[in-house]
Parts: C-alpha cells; sequence; structure tokens
C-alpha cells in the first residue's frame, strides 16, 4: 500500500493533480505495474480529488489501461481483418504453445500475458503484435519462438 | 488536371525530402498575412485528409474569427481505422513537415499552443518525435512566434479519433463524443477554440505553403485536389503507403495492385465501403465517388465476405463507447443477426430487418462510428448476400 501511494505521489508531482493528468497517471502508472490495481485506482482518486468510481471509469474505457493483473511483457497480437488473412491464428497459437497460456490468461511465472488488440497500425505487414509498446511485425512462427526467448531471458 | 491515361498516377511529395535549411516552408508563411494564407488554403481546395473531408481553409478561417485568450492546435495522429498506417509513415519519416503544418496553424488561427493526439499503438514512434521537437523549438525561438508543441498518448480506443472524443480524451476523460454543434472551432479542449487536423492535412498546408496552390492543383481532380496517401493491404503482391492523385479509377486502382484475383476493395477501412469486382469500373476514388482517409483493403476470391463482415462487427462492438444506444445495441444485433442467418436459426429474410436497423444507426447515432457502420454492412450484405447465407 505504501508502495503504491508513493508512486501515485510521484506521477501527481510529475504531471499535476488537474483532471486532465488524469490518463497521463494511469498510463505511466500501467508503464511501471503493468497494470492498476483497486488500491491504486483508489489513491490515484484520493490524490485528484475524484470519486473511484470515476477513476474506474476512465480506466476501463481504455483497452491499454488494464485493470485486471497483468504480467510483466504483455503481449497484445493484432486481430484485424488482415492480420487473420496473414496467418494470425498461427501466431496465437504458437503464442499459447509456448507461454501455455489462452488468449486472456497470464503465465504462473507472472512475466507474460497473451492479448488480442485491434489493428495496430501494421496491415502491410502482418501478422504484428506489441510486446508492451514494442512492435513486431510480419511474423512466422519461428520469429515468435526467437522473440519469445529472448523476452524470456530478459 | 483529370487522369486520362489508364493508369494511376503517382505523386511524389509528401515524402519528398527535406530542404537543406530547417523549417524554410514555416519562414517563408511567416512573411505573409494570416488572411492571405487562409484565402490560398481555399483557393486550393484542400480538403481534410483524415476522411471526413471538410475544407480545412474554412475551419482556420472560422477558427482565426473567434475571440478567445487561448486557442489550440491539435494533431489527430490516433490512426486507428483498420488498414490505415500512412500516418506511422508521415511521422517516421516527415515529422518536421507535420510540425511546420502545426505551426503555420498556430499563426494563421492565433493559437500558441499545438498538441500531438498519438495513439498508443505508436508510442515507439515518441523518442524520434521528441528528437524532431528540439530542432522545432530550436528554430521558434529565432521566429517572432510564440508555438509549443506537447505529445498526448492514446491509450487503445478507436472512438478517440473522433475530434470531440479526442479532446474529451485530452481532457483526461472517457472518450465519448460529445455532441455537435458547438463545433471544436468554437469550443473544443477546455471549451476554447480549437482547430483539429489529420496528420496528413498539415503535410499538405506545408505543400501548399511551399509550391503555391496553382501547383497544388494540378494533382488530382477538380473535386479532389492533391495527392493523397493509400495505406495498401491484403491480397497484393506490393503492400505499403503509395502516394496517389485522387479521382482515379478504382479498376486502374486494382490494374495496379492487385493480385490478378481481386474480387473487393474495401475502400476507407471498416467504416468505409466495400465494392465489389463488378462495380470497379465505375467507381472513383475522391470526394466525387468514394472519399477515403485512404485505407484500401484488397480481397481475392479465397476470402469468405462473411468473415470479412464478421471481423468488422466485432471490432465495432468493441470500439463503440457505448454512450448512445443505436450504436451500442446496434452492433451487437448487427453481429448476433449474421450470425443466426449463417446458422440457419434465421431465415435469408432477416437481412432485410438487419439492413433497416442499419438506417436507423446511420440517422440515430451520435458520432461517425454508429453511423458509419451501415457503409461496409450494406455494401458487404447487398453485393455479397449468398455469402452471408450459405
Amino acid at each position: 500500500m505504501a508502495e503504491v501511494q508513493e508512486l501515485v505521489t510521484r506521477l501527481t508531482k510529475q504531471f499535476g493533480c488537474e483532471r486532465e493528468s488524469l490518463l497521463p497517471i494511469l498510463q505511466d502508472y500501467v508503464e511501471e505495474k503493468r497494470y492498476l490495481s483497486k488500491e491504486a485506482m483508489v489513491e490515484i482518486a484520493r490524490q485528484l480529488d475524484l470519486s473511484a468510481a470515476d477513476v474506474y471509469g476512465t480506466a476501463s474505457f481504455y483497452s491499454f489501461l488494464d485493470t485486471e493483473e497483468r504480467g510483466e511483457y504483455v503481449i497484445r497480437v493484432c486481430k484485424s481483418i488482415i492480420a487473420e488473412m496473414k496467418g494470425k491464428k498461427e501466431i496465437l497459437r504458437t503464442l499459447e504453445d509456448l507461454l501455455k497460456v489462452k488468449v486472456g490468461g497470464t503465465t504462473s511465472c507472472k512475466k507474460f500475458t497473451l492479448l488480442e488488440t485491434n489493428d495496430i497500425g501494421w496491415s502491410d505487414k502482418e501478422p504484428s503484435m506489441l510486446i508492451n509498446d514494442v512492435p513486431f511485425t510480419d511474423l512466422t512462427p519461428d520469429k515468435v519462438i526467437k522473440i519469445i526467448a529472448e523476452y524470456r531471458k530478459k | 488536371m483529370s487522369n486520362t491515361n489508364n493508369s494511376v498516377s503517382r505523386a511524389d511529395v509528401i515524402f519528398g525530402a527535406y530542404a537543406s535549411e530547417k523549417y524554410v516552408v514555416l519562414e517563408k508563411a511567416l512573411k505573409r498575412t494570416p488572411e492571405d494564407i487562409i484565402q490560398e488554403l481555399i483557393d486550393s481546395g484542400i480538403r481534410g485528409r483524415g476522411g471526413a473531408g471538410f475544407p480545412t481553409g474554412l475551419k482556420w478561417k472560422f477558427a482565426a474569427q473567434q475571440q478567445s485568450d487561448e486557442k489550440y492546435v491539435i494533431c489527430n495522429a490516433d490512426e486507428g481505422e483498420p488498414g490505415t498506417f500512412k500516418d506511422r509513415e508521415i511521422l517516421m519519416k516527415v515529422p518536421r513537415k507535420v510540425f511546420s503544418g502545426m505551426a503555420i496553424c498556430g499563426y494563421v488561427v492565433g493559437a500558441t499552443k499545438g498538441m500531438i493526439y498519438l495513439r498508443g499503438e505508436y508510442k515507439w514512434l515518441l523518442p524520434s518525435l521528441m528528437k524532431e521537437r528540439e530542432i522545432f523549438d530550436e528554430y521558434i525561438k529565432s521566429t517572432n512566434i510564440d508555438f509549443s508543441i506537447e505529445f498526448i498518448l492514446g491509450s487503445g480506443a478507436y472512438v478517440c479519433g473522433e475530434e470531440t472524443a479526442l479532446i474529451e480524451s485530452m481532457e483526461g476523460k472517457r472518450g465519448e463524443p460529445r455532441n455537435k454543434p458547438p463545433f471544436p472551432v468554437v469550443e473544443g479542449f477546455k471549451n476554447k477554440p480549437t482547430v483539429v487536423n489529420n496528420v496528413e492535412t498539415f503535410v499538405n498546408v506545408n505543400m501548399i505553403m511551399r509550391m503555391g496552390y496553382k501547383e497544388y492543383d494540378k494533382l488530382g481532380t477538380q473535386d479532389s485536389r492533391g495527392s493523397k496517401l493509400f495505406s495498401i493491404s491484403g491480397d497484393t503482391p506490393k503492400p505499403g503507403v503509395f502516394e496517389l492523385e485522387l479521382g482515379m479509377k478504382l479498376s486502374e486502382f486494382v490494374n495496379e495492385f492487385g493480385d490478378g484475383d481481386t474480387k473487393a476493395v474495401q475502400v476507407g477501412g471498416a467504416s468505409g465501403f466495400c465494392v465489389p469486382r463488378k462495380k470497379f469500373d465505375e467507381t472513383i476514388i475522391g470526394f466525387e465517388g468514394i472519399p477515403t482517409g485512404g485505407s484500401m483493403m484488397i480481397f481475392n476470391s479465397t476470402r469468405s465476405m462473411y468473415n470479412v463482415l464478421h471481423n468488422y462487427l466485432e471490432f465495432f462492438c468493441e470500439e463503440s463507447c457505448g454512450q448512445c444506444t443505436p450504436c451500442r445495441v446496434g452492433t451487437q444485433q448487427l453481429l448476433k443477426g449474421i450470425e443466426a442467418i449463417k446458422n440457419s436459426e434465421r431465415p435469408e429474410s432477416y437481412l432485410d430487418q438487419l439492413l433497416k436497423l442499419t438506417d436507423t444507426m446511420k440517422i440515430a447515432s451520435k458520432c461517425g462510428l454508429g453511423q458509419s457502420v451501415a457503409n461496409s454492412f450494406a455494401s458487404i450484405v447487398e453485393n455479397f448476400t449468398e455469402e452471408m447465407v450459405y
């Protein structure tokens, strides 16, 4: 709890306590902790003088502001129609096999979360995915195996 | 002006190399009066590049006319339309032209604050954009204007590409579109006059300032002036971003970019129109035909148009902000409806009811998201009815 308070205090100092500070605060909190816990949202609400429901209502509107526990690396596989045409299914299957989780799941070591997301702006190089903020494109199962191996080492 | 030959005319201006001196176009513009610049933009006939196509010169004129202590210039870089990725290329390759266009806008309308709303999916672009901003800040110090550029990140919400939803998001709220009017040029960010333009529009302004409207008008057609970036994807041997002149026939486009087996082209993304092969020859890409933000998704005969529509509808269900009922409930009912027909739980005639529902959504939805679901739905269902049923 003290840790949550400390982080939120740091973020409100950086971005201010105005209404328009809310999104940057939520975004940076997620960047550090990968998701917004209930405690975090209550604390942010307290420091910004908003209701917790308002903070949750805002956070839950945005698909990148997770309110459920996530792993250290959040993998978002693009599920646009073009991605589907270019082999998204195979990429997902490879990831599910490698990580031993289904879409929506987090590995037991809390290192990876596997999600799908709407178009990430790489339709010319599908299939694609984001790992946290980093895009990976023109994916093949082999390429995915190598990328995950690299991330396991981190 | 018009495209008389049978091939697609390419332009090569948007990604053209920078001048050796930094921000020369901006410098040139600052020597002119705001009224003069507005007049040139109006004369050029430029229309917004995001898809809706509002005349840029008029938008700036309205903003300039507003009396206010504070005004804002917003660059909409929330490029979320499925199949679009041109703004990614602009921001990667020629961000200087965007910044320059924004500063010209600031000078013309009397704003000192510019903001770029960058979609969260493009956060990786931020370091290179910040580098260019250092150069920009340095340049601005040498001018007699005050203009700063700030980056605001989105967090994965398609609807925030709608300008008033974008403004709500910038204010730290849920990205729910506002009622219009008032339009942002009157009451935008923090209820102050705000110009919201697409990334590519700012680059086009820069082009017009550099070459003059007469040169600019040599590109494109009477109703669709200038060139346009197209994001080309799907069943094509050459996916990527191409700068083409507006006003081409879809058949010309397909000859150049199709794989020889093109069955349909989705023009303008999931919220645009699906054109079947038999209509390629009569379809013009531009404001006199089908206007587009530039997304061109090509499907060949191996693709199921049911799957295509199903994918779009899942997308709309997720991305509908939920604020207004026609869109929130309508998108879900359309998805359930086509599934029920496919599974023979409903007769083919049920499609007519669904089409009526899209008509209602078109009239009653609050913003472009719900209003435009009808475009792809009707154009796919009417042209590929048998694929929806069997």
